[in-house]
């Protein structure tokens, strides 16, 4: 089931087609609208009305979070007030406040996007959706809110928290798909089971649609279980949209990115070069419908890769992988760009270990040397020195397969690595010491 | 069966003193100690006479515990003791995962074996080897 069958599942000539008819009207909307887009252009001796080929993109300068703060707060507006439905603001907590505006067009476009990922869920007009992202200047409440509307769905606007209200509605209304932070399902399924319910079985919610903050897969894997659902990733961000840029479809498999609104690349944040398909990088984006804030190549500092495949589903619309942090959080080890993240999911795999790990990064001669400290399960029968020694073959050769570099495996005694649920110390960098 | 206690430590300055300290605590009694070290962490196998208690006592306190099953065997105490009885169950084609020796009087030393297969004991027996039963080591808990 699809929310628009015609624009999901366009054939891939037809849909780049409607790319590049609308990437030639927003680029040159942007530059004859927006002061910033024509001074830069102009700089780079740019032509926005010679774009022949969607390969023509490439030649565009960037535009970065930095621009959106130093513009603040109407320096990339294309319209004038009186067509701007709606502000959405970031939360300044790592400089300027950025404020990203919405023409009426733009709204209904985000409910679509989001809609469409209802649908996957396996949503309609008879679902009951309840919206447990904070409603306000965060984008989450609203743009869920906007895509249960356009689904015709049943809203319940509970916004965060007051958990155990939020579970008395999912049971009373009988919720069929929840929307809202990895971490907080968690926390909503973990106070059910608390409550007395099993909620896999007990309670009707049969979809969750989960963004905002990473998530492992071991932690998707325990929300799926506990709430006896289909998972959902949801991404956006407030300077392109909002959640609905790219939603995950029953394959869960990556999330298809809205490719009839946005136009991505994935680049080398060094060198901002295209990295091939499949390769990690930099996720930047091109609007292609946006009236009040268009944007020509922001860098979203998202590191993510294109899932190449034909999707089962049946949408064509290319889908990327979950994100897998910031480039902010890239760490470079013997000239390798390496995520934290990319450890997690190999240390979440193991059943073996418990999901809690330290980096410890130093300097051995001329070469960076990487530890992993790792706890083994409870149940690891370690008692065989040979068992252990096994274990940590297998980890290393897993981790040297997924990150392209050799790591050295520790194992610690349980809790001797802090436990704190996302802001964990995950890497201590001893090189310049 | 003998039920061992097997814990696994870092290998790191004082933590061999801290476990015993610990079990010292809880009111366990060690008869016999063992480390099997590499170069990050150590294995330490312990007889004791209340092994479910001290690996729960153990883990309580943030250790990994275990229980794990070996058996024990007396040997004469002359050369070719140990020999004579490695010899055999190398001829039932049983691997040995590890084992240690420890000796308790002039007469005899005691072999502790862990073996890849558990049914070795008691062919051990019926032998004529004189394999060592739990309850002369500890207290049945």
């Amino acid at each position: 089931m699809y929310y628009q069958e015609e624009i999901e599942t366009m054939p891939r000539a037809d849909l780049e087609a409607l790319q590049l008819e609308r990437l030639r009207k927003s680029v040159a909307y942007a530059y004859e609208r927006i002061p910033l887009y024509k001074q830069r252009f102009d700089e780079a001796g740019v032509d926005p009305y010679a774009i022949e080929s969607l390969e023509d993109i490439k030649r565009f300068p960037f535009i970065v979070k930095q621009d959106m703060r130093d513009a603040y707060p109407f320096g990339l507006f294309a319209v004038p007030n009186s067509d701007v439905a709606r502000i959405h603001a970031s939360s300044g907590t790592t400089g300027q406040a950025t404020v990203v505006g919405h023409t009426a067009n733009d709204l209904k476009n985000w409910g679509d996007c989001f809609a469409r990922g209802i649908y996957m869920v396996g949503g309609n007009e008879d679902s009951t959706i309840q919206v447990s992202y904070g409603y306000g200047l965060f984008t989450g409440g609203l743009g869920a809110h906007a895509g249960g509307e356009a689904a015709g769905c049943t809203v319940i606007p509970t916004s965060s928290g007051n958990t155990k209200r939020q579970v008395q509605m999912m049971r009373d209304l009988k919720t069929d798909i929840l929307a809202c932070t990895p971490s907080y399902a968690l926390l909503i399924a973990d106070t059910a089971i608390e409550m007395g319910y099993n909620p896999a079985e007990d309670f009707a919610v049969s979809g969750v649609i989960l963004g905002a903050e990473p998530a492992s897969e071991g932690m998707r894997e325990e929300i799926r279980q506990k709430l006896g659902v289909q998972y959902c990733d949801v991404y956006g961000l407030s300077e392109v949209m909002g959640p609905g840029v790219a939603m995950e479809c029953s394959a869960s498999h990556g999330l298809h990115v809205a490719e009839d609104q946005f136009f991505f690349e994935i680049v080398n944040p060094d060198t901002l070069e295209p990295v091939p398909d499949g390769e990690w990088g930099e996720l930047v984006i091109t609007t292609l419908t946006r009236e009040c804030c268009p944007l020509v190549r922001y860098r979203t500092r998202d590191v993510t890769r294109v899932i190449v495949e034909d999707c089962p589903c049946g949408r064509t619309h290319r889908k990327i992988d979950r994100i897998v942090g910031r480039t902010d959080d890239m760490m470079i080890i013997r000239g390798v760009n390496v995520f934290p993240s990319q450890i997690e999911q190999v240390v979440t795999g193991f059943d073996e270990l418990v999901p809690h790990y330290q980096i410890v990064l130093t300097t051995k001669g001329p070469l960076d040397r990487v530890e992993l400290r790792v706890e083994t399960a409870p149940d690891f029968p370690f008692d065989e020195i040979r068992a252990l020694e096994g274990l940590k073959k297998r980890l290393a050769a897993e981790l040297k397969s997924n990150l392209q570099i050799a790591v050295e495996i520790k194992f610690v005694e349980p809790k001797s690595i802090e436990r704190s649920e996302g802001k964990a110390k995950r890497i201590i960098d001893l090189r310049n010491q | 069966m003998i039920e061992q206690l097997t814990v696994l430590l870092e290998n790191k300055k004082g933590r061999l003193s801290g476990l015993c300290r610990d079990l010292a605590d809880a009111g366990v009694n060690m008869h016999d100690l063992f480390v099997a070290d590499t170069s990050d962490f150590g294995i330490v196998r312990i007889f004791c006479d209340t092994p479910k208690r001290a690996a729960k006592v153990l883990t309580d306190k943030g250790y990994r515990a275990v229980v794990t099953e070996v058996f024990a065997v007396r040997v004469p105490n002359r050369p070719g003791g140990l020999a004579d009885l490695l010899e055999f169950i190398d001829e039932q084609g049983v691997n040995i995962e590890y084992g240690y020796c420890f000796s308790r009087g002039e007469e005899t030393a005691i072999d502790v074996l862990k073996a890849a297969d558990d049914t070795i004991e008691s062919k051990l027996a019926e032998a004529g080897f004189d394999v060592v039963e739990a309850k002369e080591v500890y207290q049945l808990d």
